[in-house]
């Protein structure tokens, strides 16, 4: 096997986790890791690669990858895909690699499988497995030919130290000017530590029960208590009422998200919210009605009011958490 | 200007999957079947544009089975003015997102002066998200995904799209190909008399053979199968609140160790 080529993700100067996820699990498959590493002012991050079983770093940072667009990193990923010539290529599936995997993949010719939870290698071959339906049913794929091009979702895999190579080396791109069209003229990211959805490991989300756009603040504090890890979520119910914004609803039209621990307040659990959440490895459901379809897929239940419950765990939390 | 507009019938959000006989597709008896709701964001935008530029024409594309028509009839019961319905069952069957791509792009080629072309930012059954990248190489056009925010200007367009934690306005040239996310705008419902003018409005049929494309896909699927089923675990007892929280918080500190 001609080796696996994993594409690292950078956000506001920091490697996302994600990546060290996908280089642990590539290195259980076996042969040669590569990661390409794009972005400006990066070349200081590759080492931290290497910890986790990279044998080659190739870094493209130059001031035009400051901003994403995809087709500058398409480019720059392309570039040394042609150095590497990898059977396989592992991408993120985080929002960016959302957009940039299956660009790659359709400039290099090849398919690509999206959003994958889980990989293994037959043959020199990935069978890739993948929710489709937001998670209603699996499907086991695979690539017809290489480069096998794979988005993986983030929380699929445990991030382990495991010492590589590490060799790094630059790579200087000379970009197709006449091919990139678009132009980021502005850029706005709230200046929120909380992970995204699709990347937290907790996640405290809130319905219909929530009663009201403030009401949303308890269960900021209850995620704040349990860490940098944790965010918010809501179901549909609460993003149609107009309580909280698109990004954070969880569900078959919102995010499908696979965090340790999701925590749902006053939400009765529609089969669209239960098939986004549901490889969830921990459900708390916290509702009044204790009728909700929520309580059969939850791990724990609690039956009692969540403007009540939700406060006093939050104390709890701190308590446990020695804050 | 001209706008094409990719759409897809999925099943209606609340079905209950189930697998087929064959397991690597759905039964689909008793499925309702809906436009892929972020394609509806899709259609509602080419709208839109058109009635602010007082001009132009609305082409509706789908790939799909007979059945995918009624879908193309609600697209023009919107407000779209054609249609092309690419209804070769056995390459439906057989298509995977660069297989698909391939029709669609030829099915575009066709239309002439295209300023902007739609679809949704994934669909709701494969989920794959991957046709809008696809058909960028295809036809050499730049792709914006995750638009939530569209302004036409001349021979350009302001975009806004979703990045992870914020959002990036991108000024691209067009023709480009974009794909709609929540947020962009409120689809409209085809009214009674637009469903009565949609009747009349034309929709081409073509077969994969009729667009020179074969269902030449890149990625395949070995099976099917349902995700194990959750049970209903334990209930947290007690006296209040206070009591309740106290024993949730134990229980995931010292049971489940996911805090």
């Amino acid at each position: 096997m001609a080796g696996i080529l994993i594409v690292a993700e950078v956000q506001k100067g920091e490697l996302k986790k994600a990546g060290y996820e996908i280089t642990s699990k590539a290195k259980t498959l076996g042969g040669e890791i590569s990661v390409a590493l794009v972005g400006s002012g990066v070349a200081g991050l590759a080492g931290n690669l290497a910890k986790y079983g990279a044998d080659k770093i190739f870094v493209v940072d130059a001031p035009e990858y400051a901003n994403y667009t995809t087709e500058a990193y398409v480019q720059a990923v392309a570039a040394v895909v042609a150095k590497v010539s990898p059977s396989i290529i592992l991408i993120a599936a985080s929002a960016q690699g959302k957009d940039f995997t299956p660009a790659l993949a359709a400039r290099l010719g090849v398919g690509c499988l999206s959003d994958v939870v889980d990989l293994s290698l037959e043959g020199g071959k990935i069978v890739a497995k993948r929710p489709i339906y937001a998670g209603k049913a699996y499907t086991m794929v695979e690539c017809l030919a290489d480069p096998q091009v794979i988005s993986v979702r983030p929380n699929s895999f445990m991030a382990a130290e495991a010492a590589g190579a590490g060799a790094i080396e630059n790579v200087a791109v000379t970009l197709d000017a006449a091919k990139i069209k678009a132009v980021v003229k502005s850029v706005e990211v709230a200046e929120t530590k909380e992970p995204d959805q699709t990347e937290a490991e907790i996640i405290v989300s809130g319905g219909r029960g929530m009663k009201g756009p403030e009401e949303f603040g308890i269960l900021r504090e209850l995620a704040k208590a349990l860490g940098p890890t944790a965010t918010i979520g809501a179901s549909r119910a609460a993003v149609d009422a107009g309580w909280i914004g698109h990004g954070y609803q969880v569900g078959q039209t919102g995010k499908t998200v696979s965090p340790n621990l999701y925590i749902a307040c006053g939400i009765s659990g529609a089969i669209q919210h239960l098939a986004g959440m549901g490889t969830s490895k921990v459900i708390v459901a916290i509702n009044k009605d204790a009728e909700a379809p929520i309580f059969s897929k939850a791990d724990f239940g609690v039956v009692d009011d969540l403007f009540k419950v939700v406060p006093a765990l939050t104390n709890e939390v701190k308590k446990i958490k020695g804050a | 200007m001209n706008s094409v507009v990719c759409i897809k019938q999925v099943p209606d959000t609340e079905t209950l999957i189930k697998i087929d006989g064959s397991g690597t597709g759905i039964a689909t008896d008793g499925v309702k079947w809906v436009m892929n709701p972020y394609d509806e964001f899709a259609v509602e935008e080419a709208l839109k544009q058109k009635e602010k530029a007082g001009a132009g024409t609305i082409t509706i594309i789908s790939l799909g089975p007979d059945r995918a028509i009624e879908t193309i009839r609600t697209a023009l019961a919107m407000g779209a003015d054609n249609g092309i319905h690419i209804q070769d069952a056995d390459f439906a069957a057989k298509a995977d997102p660069y297989a698909t791509a391939s029709a669609l792009a030829a099915a575009i080629k066709g239309v002439a002066d295209v300023k902007a072309i739609w679809c949704g930012k994934q669909a709701i059954d494969d989920d794959a998200a991957q046709v809008p990248a696809i058909l960028g190489e295809m036809l050499g056009l730049p792709v914006i995904t995750m638009v939530v925010k569209f302004e036409a200007a001349g021979d350009k367009a302001i975009v806004t799209r979703e990045i992870e934690g914020g959002q990036a306005v991108i000024e691209v040239p067009l023709p480009a190909i974009f794909s709609a996310q929540k947020g962009l705008n409120e689809p409209r419902y085809a009214s009674l008399p637009g469903i009565m003018k949609a009747k009349k409005k034309p929709v081409d049929v073509k077969t994969a053979a009729d667009l020179g494309v074969g269902a030449a896909a890149k990625t395949a699927i070995k099976n099917m199968t349902l995700p194990p089923a959750r049970q209903a675990g334990k209930k947290i007892e007690g006296d209040d609140a206070d009591v309740k929280a106290a024993a949730l918080a134990k229980a995931l500190s010292e049971e489940a160790k996911v805090i």
